[in-house]
Order: structure tokens, then C-alpha cells, then sequence
């Protein structure tokens, strides 16, 4: 079977579309934060530009295109204007192999969860490349903030991956929402979806893990020498990757497009996988409304000493019950397991090097206390006998 | 149906990918098009609030998270093998799933070993 050049006009249409369509969601998103951000907080948010503001981030849009766009005198010009097209792209690809209902995606491949999993890792680079090429201090130390968070929860990414893989037996995301026609894999494996949950949120750089980002640290990390367009581009990956994170949530765990009473017909199927991304999305935001920042070496400690460890009890868990073929309910019972025994070594961990701190302090003072004061009148008398 | 539209899945793919490049490419122009254009030194130093930064960004630099990096690698190997692995382990003999797991358990005590050495502290 050979391409023709019809197939790919029809894959270029489709792909304009695709960038149309992600465009959309993403300028729906940034509405959708500021709006909920701002209900959270008692204040209106955006509600002059349009009915409810709804066009307000279009009117950003507009006034981005319309910016200067300044550069550092001393950044690597070329690198500085790929970066934001390296974070872009990638993820922006990654779409083409979302499935919004059975039948409706760009393109179904086999392996649309290795697929995934390569190009998200892809725009590492991109981030790394923007905070180098910029020369500023505070745009290069957020880039090797950024390549170490995001190598980081790569990982327990990457195994949730393969565990929802192993237990759908296909690497195609139809497959795998097929899978899960009568019961989702939230209630089959609770902690994968909390991990990839969270470790979704530090991809995508959200609070609280925004911390190659943070404004009151490194003054917003690789981004801080960007405007306009090119500063867009990166805004609009970052909203773009937040609605990926939940439309995958929603895929590999909440059943995607299908519902246990039966089969819907597309439109109501593409409404129903839209609103469980959008109700991901709205928990990511939701998040970011409640947790203040993790420090850096929080966010790291957490990342390779409770995630990366959890994410291949599950994986182990999930293998070990599909090969004893054991009744499912087992493997909820050891998910579960697994969270409260984790919780539980938190709970008790948590405060110890603190507890031991206290301790010190408490013995420490009884010693001072213990000691004789005995220049208490020299000094005194000393002054007086240099001031006269 | 492996090998059904396998020359297109790739295909759409590129061309995926080229219209992304465009669509962002188109962005820029219009920026460039529309954009007032008024350099001035001030403008092209890099941002220091306000005052005047000191040497470049690109002075030497502890790059603190190198030792993660290997560990990523380790990992993102590990995932290659993992991928196929996860898919055919129900089909094929059982040893297998064993050597798997054994090679599972071995990654894990690496990751036991680094945290004993103190590798994921962040100094």
C-alpha cells in the first residue's frame, strides 16, 4: 500500500484542524482558569471583553501579536527563536493520536501510548534550550531547574504508562478505553491514577510543582526573556500539555468516551470524553487555587523516593495479577493497600528529622541554662572605666 | 491490523509535525509584520530588575542535577525494554515474566543503593 499525494493533503487538512482545535481548547482553558482562579478567591475574574469575558484571552492574543518582540543583545538568536517551537510541537503532535471517540482521531496508531510517552519527552529539550540561549541568569538556572523536574517525573509517567499497558494489553488508547467499557481503571487501580495525576501536574509544570517557573524565585524561568509571539507559543503549550494531562487521566482511567449503560452515539461520546478532561483539567486548576510550592529539594525527594518506588509496586502489583490470573478485585484490594501503607510511612516520617531537631534544641538549652554566668558585672564596669 | 496504514500513520505524522512548525512559523510572521520595531540598548540587556545584571548567565554552572540525569537514562532504557514486555508477557513462556521481574528488581535496588549513597538528596 503506497501513499498518494491525496493522502496527504487529507492528513495536512487534518492536521490544520487539529492545530485549530488544540488552539481552541487551550484559549477555552486560559478563560476557564482565570475565572475559576478568580471564584476561588471571591473576585469576579475576567468579565469586560465579551459576555462572562469569554473573549478576553482572545484580546490577549491580539495584543501579543501586536508586541514588540525584544531579544537579549547577548542570547544565541537562533536557539532563542526555535525553543518555543521545540516545546510546541512535540506536544502539540502527541494529539494526533488522541482519540476524542472510536472513531475520531487524526490518526490511531498502534503504539499511540509509546507514542505519547517519546515526543512528550521530546520537549524537555525545548525548555532547556529556551533557559540557556536567553544568557540571563534567571532564564538559565529555571532551564536546569526545568530538565531536572521534568527528567525526573518522567519516570513514574512512563511506568503508570506501561501498567495501564499490561493491563489493557494494547498500547492503542482505543483499546485501552475499550478495556474499560464496563468498569474504569480508576476503581481497579486508584493509586496508578493518583500518581500519574501527580506526576502529570509536575510535567506540565502547574503549582505545585511550578518551580522552574516561579515568578518569586527565578522570576519565571526560561520564559523570562520572552514577548510576543514567541512568549505565546510557550503559553499556549503549557495550556495545550494541561489539557493533554487531563484528556489522558480521562483515557486511561475514566473510561474516555464510553459509560458502563451501554454504547452512545459520537456526539454524545465526544461530549462525555470532553467533559471528563475538562473535569481533570478543572481538579488541576482547582490545585493550583490551594497548594503553595514545594521547594526544590521537596519536590526532587518526592519524585524518586515516594513516587518512583509506588509507580512499580503498582506495576509489579498489576503484572504479578494478570498472571496468576487472579479476579480483579484483588488488585483494588493491593492499590489500596499500597496508598494506606504509603500514607501511613508519610505520616510517621514526616516529622521525624523535625521531632529529632526539637529534641536537640530541648537538651541544648538545658546546657546553656546549666551554665554559670560569670562576667556579668566586668563587662560594665569595663565601659565605664574606657567612656570616663 | 499491524502493518495496515503503517506508511500513512508515519506519513501523517511528518506532515503533523511540518504544519505544527507552520502554523507557530505563522505566529511569528504575523508578530513580525504587525510588531513595532524600536531597539535600544536598554531593551537588549538581559533582565536584572531594573539595575544593570552583572556577567552573563552563562558563567560556569553546578549543574546539580547530572546524576538524575543517568538515573533518567537508566530508566528511559528500561522503559524500551518494558513497552514490548508489558504486551506479549500473557502470551509467551513464563520465564519471561520472571526474568522481567528479576531485571524489575534489580532496577529497584539501584534506585534502593543511589538513596543509601545519598544521590537523591538535593545539595
Amino acid at each position: 500500500m503506497s501513499v498518494t499525494l491525496l493522502d496527504i493533503v487529507w492528513a495536512a487538512v487534518g492536521a490544520v484542524a487539529l492545530v485549530t482545535a488544540v488552539s481552541i481548547l487551550g484559549v477555552s482553558l486560559v478563560w476557564l482558569e482565570r475565572k475559576f482562579l478568580g471564584r476561588l478567591q471571591g473576585r469576579p475574574g475576567p468579565n469586560r471583553v465579551g459576555p462572562f469575558g469569554l473573549l478576553q484571552p482572545v484580546a490577549d492574543g491580539i495584543k501579543l501579536l501586536w508586541k514588540e518582540d525584544v531579544s537579549p543583545g547577548p542570547s544565541a538568536k537562533v536557539l532563542f527563536y526555535v525553543a518555543p517551537l521545540l516545546v510546541f510541537v512535540p506536544s502539540f503532535v502527541v494529539w494526533l493520536t488522541i482519540p476524542f471517540t472510536r472513531d475520531l482521531a487524526l490518526r490511531n496508531l498502534d503504539t499511540s501510548v509509546f507514542f505519547f510517552v517519546a515526543f512528550s519527552t521530546l520537549s524537555i529539550v525545548g525548555v532547556l534550550l529556551a533557559g540557556w540561549s536567553a544568557a540571563s541568569k534567571y532564564s538559565v538556572l529555571g532551564g536546569f531547574r526545568a530538565a531536572a523536574q521534568l527528567v525526573s517525573y518522567e519516570i513514574p509517567l512512563i511506568v503508570i504508562a506501561i501498567t495501564m499497558v499490561a493491563l489493557a494489553g494494547s498500547m492503542s488508547f482505543v483499546d485501552i478505553v475499550e478495556a474499560q467499557r464496563t468498569v474504569p481503571y480508576i476503581a481497579l487501580v486508584p493509586l496508578a491514577a493518583v500518581l500519574f495525576f501527580i506526576a502529570g501536574l509536575a510535567e506540565i509544570g502547574r503549582t505545585p510543582f511550578d518551580i522552574y517557573l516561579a515568578e518569586s524565585e527565578v522570576v519565571g524561568g526560561p520564559l523570562v526573556e520572552y514577548s510576543g509571539a514567541h512568549w505565546a507559543v510557550f503559553y499556549l503549550a503549557e495550556y495545550g500539555n494541561t489539557f493533554l494531562v487531563g484528556a489522558l487521566t480521562a483515557l486511561l482511567f475514566l473510561g474516555g468516551w464510553s459509560w458502563p449503560f451501554g454504547t452512545l452515539p459520537a456526539p454524545a461520546a465526544v461530549a462525555l470524553f470532553l467533559t471528563k478532561s475538562y473535569f481533570v483539567t478543572v481538579l488541576i486548576f482547582w490545585v493550583r487555587g490551594t497548594y503553595p510550592r514545594l521547594r526544590i529539594d521537596q519536590m526532587m525527594s518526592l519524585g524518586w523516593k515516594i513516587l518512583i518506588p509506588l509507580s512499580f509496586v503498582t506495576l509489579v502489583t498489576v503484572v504479578v495479577q494478570r498472571f496468576y490470573g487472579w479476579p480483579s478485585w484483588t488488585l483494588t484490594l493491593m492499590s489500596l493497600a499500597t496508598l494506606a501503607l504509603a500514607a501511613w510511612l508519610q505520616t510517621r516520617l514526616q516529622g521525624a528529622p523535625a521531632r529529632a531537631l526539637a529534641e536537640k534544641y530541648r537538651r541544648d538549652a538545658v546546657v546553656v541554662q546549666a551554665k554559670p554566668r560569670l562576667h556579668r558585672e566586668a563587662p560594665a564596669a569595663a565601659k565605664v572605666e574606657a567612656s570616663s | 491490523m499491524p502493518g495496515d496504514g503503517f506508511a500513512l500513520d508515519w506519513v501523517t505524522v511528518a506532515v503533523t509535525i511540518v504544519v505544527g512548525f507552520a502554523a507557530m512559523g505563522a505566529a511569528f510572521l504575523a508578530n513580525a509584520v504587525l510588531a513595532p520595531r524600536r531597539p535600544s540598548v536598554d531593551k537588549a540587556t538581559p533582565y536584572e530588575s531594573g539595575i544593570r545584571p552583572g556577567p552573563l548567565g552563562w558563567s560556569q554552572f553546578n549543574a546539580r542535577y547530572y546524576l538524575f540525569a543517568i538515573l533518567f537514562l537508566i530508566f528511559d532504557v528500561e522503559a524500551v525494554f518494558l513497552f514490548p514486555w508489558a504486551l506479549v508477557f500473557l502470551q509467551t513462556a513464563s520465564y519471561v515474566f520472571y526474568a522481567m521481574l528479576l531485571f524489575i528488581g534489580i532496577l529497584f535496588f539501584g534506585v534502593l543503593y543511589a538513596w543509601r549513597k545519598g544521590v537523591l538528596e538535593w545539595r
